[in-house]
């Protein structure tokens, strides 16, 4: 099986986000990205796909601030290549980058393998025009299940495991080659040392492919971006936390909490 | 917008979905706005019973076969490519849910309409549809405008209250002949929750615990209040996902829907798939650093601060009061 995780990072919210003065995107300039939990887990489940029927896993990622780091993080995991597609994507959404990683996968008389896995994100806070993983497989013509939090290889092709709501989950089974938006792997991603890390930087293994930014179909036009107006609805507790716990406690107290 | 107004409607195991509720009464408002008429689309296999609860549409499109148990969200979109090319549909409304995900992307591939995620607010603006998206967690909204109100709304579940459970109204059901392509996806079997060690939802009090609390030794402070407490605790889902704590102890979208009398999170931020899963609580208490979490949106009293510090402290005062 030849596994290829797709990885689009995404604004770090961590910091502070702010609305450009167009009113009608963020602030670069002060975007910190990272990878999303869910970009991380497909980059394992693809991992622990190799170690259990071997194959080759190509972390493949769109141009971004932070995006060397990803990849070398990725090849340091274990992952057999490391490619850069670079174009002018920061802002662009899932259409376009299922667009940028589509030619990517077929890009030239490298067709679709026919035991191509594809894994990426399910869904991620910036996926304001749909997840990136159902488009591609449209764009590629090949099956899609989303949600997904296991994978194991069932004759020629698979057998997932999707969540639903509440611990129900389904199982369903498909060909290969297919894309599969992971939930979450098996088991948590693993850490890697940073000497690693830095050991892959040195390799300078990372490959690089231009990609044109694709045309996106007309879409919708956004009017506005702001911050939500605050309901404030909690009421706020101030001071050093003995002072603090004391008020939590009077809170408790007044509510028949304790 | 020129054309009708579709919803899909969504139902698991025999059961219509909350969020189904939810799109109806969106539904409903804008067919009245703009005197469009509302299609409620009910798919699947052995569901007609569904069919007479969906009074609030004024024309239920149903289309029954065995081979949609559980359909992927390929044969859902072609499905409903055909609904809104037969009824001069212009706006589709789905669930924002796991099981209906990835079904307004393709869509919107195959109808060549735009796909607007993540939505909470729906409206009509001088004839115009405008949305209201959340991003980025919820610290971000985003108005988006549909060209010609044509599009495919993917609908947040719980922004919208579904105030009307059901309509009184007898349906109208029209029973649609639709080519069904066969899926290479095919549906096996369901996989029941684990039974936990405690039922989250029957509790009281949770302390839920985040990413905020850092590893997992600082588990035991959490640990320590929910027992002075009288409680259990509970976690977001990257807490779930390290291992750290059992899934059956989830809170959120994918995980448990939980109404303790006091929810109190610690280190979470207050995504929206987490605020989902324990909005309905009586008291939520937060604690943390970030003065801007989306969690203080929902809390009714909340602390910024850091949870490693006022924790322990506030244990030890909760027995000392108790005695
Ligand atoms: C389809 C789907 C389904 C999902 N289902 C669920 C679900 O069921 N349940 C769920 O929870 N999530 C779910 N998620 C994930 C969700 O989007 C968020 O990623 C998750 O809820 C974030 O968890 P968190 O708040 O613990 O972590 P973060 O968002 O990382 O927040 C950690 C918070 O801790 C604070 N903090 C850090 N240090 C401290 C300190 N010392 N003291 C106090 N505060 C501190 C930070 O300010 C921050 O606000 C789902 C996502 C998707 C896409
Ligand atoms: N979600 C709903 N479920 C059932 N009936 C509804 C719903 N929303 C509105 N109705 C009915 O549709 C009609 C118009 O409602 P309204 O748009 O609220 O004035 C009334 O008869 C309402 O009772």
């Amino acid at each position: 099986m030849q596994a290829f995780v797709l990885l689009k990072l995404s604004p770090d919210t961590v910091d502070e986000l702010t609305v450009a003065a167009d009113g009608k995107s963020l602030e670069t300039e002060a975007l910190r990205f990272k990878l999303g939990d869910s970009d991380e887990h497909a980059l394992e489940q693809a991992l622990l796909l190799k170690e259990k029927y071997g194959g080759t896993v190509t972390a493949v990622a769109l141009e971004a601030l932070e995006v060397d780091d990803v990849l070398f993080t990725a090849l340091a995991k274990g992952a057999d290549r490391a490619v850069k597609l670079s174009g002018e994507f920061t802002g662009s959404q899932s259409h376009a980058a299922a667009g940028a990683m589509g030619s990517f996968l077929q890009s030239g008389d490298a067709a679709l393998p026919a035991d191509a896995l594809i894994l990426l994100r399910s869904q991620a806070i910036d996926d304001l025009d749909g997840e990136i993983g159902p488009f591609l497989a449209d764009l590629l013509g090949v099956p899609y299940v989303g949600g997904v939090t296991g994978v194991a290889v069932a004759g020629e092709g698979l057998l997932v495991t999707k969540e639903f709501a509440g611990g129900l989950r389904g199982e369903f089974t498909l060909p290969l080659p297919a894309v599969l938006g992971i939930q979450s792997a098996e088991k948590p991603p693993r850490y890697v040392p940073i000497a690693k890390v830095r050991a892959a930087m040195k390799s300078g293994r990372m490959e690089t492919a231009e990609i044109p930014l694709p045309a996106t179909p007309a879409s919708f036009t956004v009017e506005r971006m702001y911050k939500p107006q605050a309901a404030g609805r909690a009421e706020m507790l101030e001071g050093a936390p003995e002072i603090v716990a004391d008020r939590l406690v009077a809170v408790l107290a007044k509510n028949n909490l304790i | 917008m020129s054309g009708g107004i579709l919803i899909l409607v969504e139902h698991l195991k025999g059961e219509l979905s909350q969020i189904s509720y939810e799109m109806l009464g969106i539904g409903r408002k804008l067919a009245e706005a703009s005197r469009a008429p509302l299609y409620a689309a009910l798919l699947g296999s052995d569901v007609t019973a569904l069919a007479n609860r969906l009074g609030a549409a004024d024309k239920v499109l149903l289309v029954e076969d065995s081979r949609l148990t559980m359909p992927p969200a390929g044969t859902v979109a072609s499905l409903l490519k055909v609904l809104i090319e037969q009824q001069q549909v212009s706006l589709v409304l789905v669930g924002g849910t796991n099981i209906t995900m990835g079904v307004g992307s393709m869509l919107s591939v195959r109808a060549h309409l735009p796909f607007v995620n993540f939505c909470r607010e729906v409206r009509l603006e001088n004839g115009a549809v405008v949305l209201t998206s959340q991003l980025f967690g919820g610290k971000i909204f985003s108005d988006v405008r549909l060209p010609d109100g044509r599009g495919i709304v993917s609908v947040y579940p719980g922004a919208f209250p579904a105030d009307h459970d059901r309509s009184e109204r007898a349906s109208a059901v029209e029973n649609v002949p639709v080519p069904i392509e066969t899926s290479s996806v095919v549906f096996k079997r369901f996989i029941e929750p684990e039974v936990g060690d405690v039922d989250i939802t029957k509790q009281n009090v949770l302390v839920a615990v985040g990413r905020g609390i850092q590893n997992e030794d600082n588990l035991a402070l959490a640990e320590d209040l929910a027992a002075a407490l009288g409680g259990v605790i509970c976690a977001s889902r990257p807490i779930i996902d390290q291992g750290w704590v059992p899934l059956s102890r989830q809170v959120g979208k994918s995980g448990m829907i939980v109404k303790p009398k006091l929810y109190l999170a610690l280190g979470i931020s207050g995504a929206p798939e987490h605020v989902e899963g324990m909005q309905g609580s009586q008291s939520i208490i937060a604690i943390n650093t970030d003065a801007q979490a989306p969690i203080f949106d929902v809390a009714h009293y909340g602390v910024c601060g850091d949870l490693l510090e006022i924790v322990p402290v506030l244990t030890e005062k909760i027995k000392a009061r108790k005695g």
